[in-house]
């Protein structure tokens, strides 16, 4: 390119692109975009492309074999069974919760006190349950003591222990998103309607309820997205070779233990497939609901 | 004035459903300390089985703990990555918020899918290619590779958190810096930036919280040297061997002290609601 044409040309592009909003200031997304394709785009295609090369057989013999082997293909169903009810235990809770410390004035130290699950993470929590919920531990001493139940209640090393530590550890952020989503409704609604002599439960029926339902169908996702890879809890709780063999254990198992990349990229697929379709179900059923403005306008 | 007052008056139903409440969330909260305290008393135990509290209270678990898991040095490994994270994540994610904020160019949407993607999928899913990728590029094992890999969730979710940020400062102060012949990293330097800090802020004290929690990307691409504090903590209680399960309290106390220092330091800069942005 010799200096004059090459400015011209130069100028006449930038033109053209600054037609289409780009300019030096949308050029700075391309790091992301640079770092996402890279570390996200690449490996996740690499991983798909080595799940169809087994170590052995034709294209489709990885899945052929999860599918066929109940070990490995009942390893859905079990993370599906915990990763299920903990997040709509989550969400559920949630909404009250979030209900009750809104009006609350001491806002913040509230919020504070239910986000600090977020700071123990999963050993500290598996410790603690080991600890307080096990059959010598302060719970069952006192359900014991006060003769709730004649004997300890088993609670740890089973469905019941991973269950409980994915509720306590996942829900300092479902709360979070539906508190910051209450906090953004239009006071004006509520009160247009008790105005109007709505009670509590009809303003939560008729406003608050069809207002919440598509933020807690994106929260059910981000939250499911968690509860769906559990690891070290169902190890570290449960009966990893049994009631709680989810199927991130078979991806581990078959990454790091039987060296096998080619099926260990199977089962992330599988789970990342699984995972999406349940994604788009959910967000999908949101389109019945409603949607709008919801905010007060002040952004 | 009428409608907020008739908004506080509440029925004797109304009343009973929220002592119900009340009790519900004081019963989780006090379980959930409980549970903390026991952590705690054992760490400080020299033994503790079958009894209320333990015979005698030591702090020797914390002394061998930080020997035998040699915790000066996953400290400091934990420290540089979460760091290194924190920083790259920033560089990154904060420029690309605002290009996503104020432009409107061709493929927008296609960029916000592929940002929010990473978000939607379990770490699992990509962190095993990820990591045979990173290990075929001679990347992983060692504390690149877990910088690399923790900076597919956290490089996204600083984009989608600043998004809102942006969005509510006044484009016009931009013009007028513009007019005044700033360049954009002039105007990223002595306008945006100050501006934003306490978006950038809150979003990068939740990447350093969530870097310091994330199990499964570091513990599939760390090698022996580069474990992270939550790894090492797994490792300690997972593998095979002999161990006082004090010391691994110990360990945890620690863990929980170090992330909820940071996230003290969070909550007294941001209101934890406006953390997560609003969902649209």
């Amino acid at each position: 390119m010799s200096g004059g044409d090459g400015l011209t040309g130069r100028q006449r592009l930038s033109r053209w692109l600054a037609n289409y909003e780009v300019d030096g200031v949308a050029l700075l997304v391309l790091p992301a975009i640079a770092c996402m394709l890279l570390l996200f785009i690449y490996p996740f295609l690499h991983g798909l492309i080595l799940s169809l090369q087994p170590r052995s057989g034709e294209m489709l013999d990885n899945y052929r074999k999860f599918f066929s082997d109940p070990f490995l293909y009942d390893t859905i169903w079990t993370t599906l069974r915990l990763a299920f009810p903990a997040t709509i235990i989550n969400v559920v809770m949630s909404v009250p919760i979030a209900l009750l410390v809104r009006r609350f004035r001491r806002q913040r130290l509230l919020t504070a006190i239910l986000v600090v699950p977020i700071t123990l993470g999963p050993v500290l929590i598996a410790e603690g349950m080991l600890n307080y919920l096990g059959p010598q531990g302060w719970f069952n001493g006192a359900i014991v003591g006060l003769g709730i139940s004649g004997a300890p209640v088993r609670l740890i090393h089973n469905y019941a222990g991973v269950l409980i530590s994915l509720v306590v550890a996942g829900f300092p952020f479902v709360f979070l998103l539906t508190l910051s989503f209450l906090s953004g409704l239009d006071p004006s609604l509520e009160k247009a309607a008790s105005t109007l002599g709505a009670g509590p439960r009809a303003r939560f029926r008729h406003i608050l309820l069809p207002l919440l339902l598509p933020a807690l169908a994106v929260n059910f996702c981000m939250s499911f997205v968690q509860m769906f890879s559990v690891f070290p809890a169902a190890v570290l709780l449960g009966e990893p070779a049994g009631a709680t063999r989810v199927i991130s254990i078979a991806a581990y198992q078959a990454a790091y233990e039987q060296y096998d990349a080619p099926m260990a990229s199977t089962i992330a697929m599988i789970m990342g497939a699984v995972q999406l379709a349940i994604v788009a179900i959910v967000l999908g059923s949101r389109e019945l609901f409603y949607r709008g403005s919801t905010g007060s306008g002040k952004g | 004035m009428f409608a907020e007052r008739a908004l506080g008056t509440r029925t004797p139903s109304e009343l009973i459903w929220s002592v119900a409440l009340w009790t519900v969330m004081g019963l989780f909260v006090a379980n959930f300390m409980l549970m903390i305290l026991a952590v705690l008393v054992n760490s400080f135990a020299t033994q503790w089985f079958g009894t209320w509290l333990p015979p005698a209270f030591t702090t020797k678990w914390y002394v061998s703990a930080w020997r035998e898991f040699q915790l000066d040095q996953v400290l400091v490994v934990t420290m540089m990555v979460v760091g290194a994270v924190v920083v790259i994540s920033g560089l990154i994610g904060v420029p690309a918020a605002y290009a996503l904020a104020r432009r409107n160019f061709p493929g927008k949407r296609f960029v916000l899918l592929l940002l929010l993607l990473p978000l939607m999928v379990p770490p699992i899913t990509y962190g095993i290619p990820l990591a045979t990728v990173l290990y075929e590029a001679r990347l992983a094992g060692n504390i690149w590779g877990v910088i690399l890999a923790n900076l597919v969730p956290t490089v996204p979710f600083v984009v989608l958190v600043m998004i809102p940020f942006i969005e509510q400062i006044d484009p016009r102060i931009e013009q007028a810096a513009r007019l005044f012949g700033a360049g954009t990293g002039q105007l990223f330097v002595r306008v945006l930036v100050p501006l934003l800090a306490p978006g950038i802020l809150a979003a990068l004290l939740l990447v350093l919280v969530r870097t310091i929690a994330m199990f499964e990307l570091t513990f599939f691409t760390a090698g022996p040297s580069s474990q992270t504090l939550v790894v090492a903590l797994y490792y300690a209680v997972y593998a095979p061997g002999v161990r006082a399960n004090q010391s691994i309290d110990a360990m945890s106390i620690i863990y929980m002290a170090t992330t909820l220092l940071w996230l003290m330091i969070a909550l007294r800069f941001v209101n934890p609601v406006q953390l997560v942005g609003r969902p649209r």
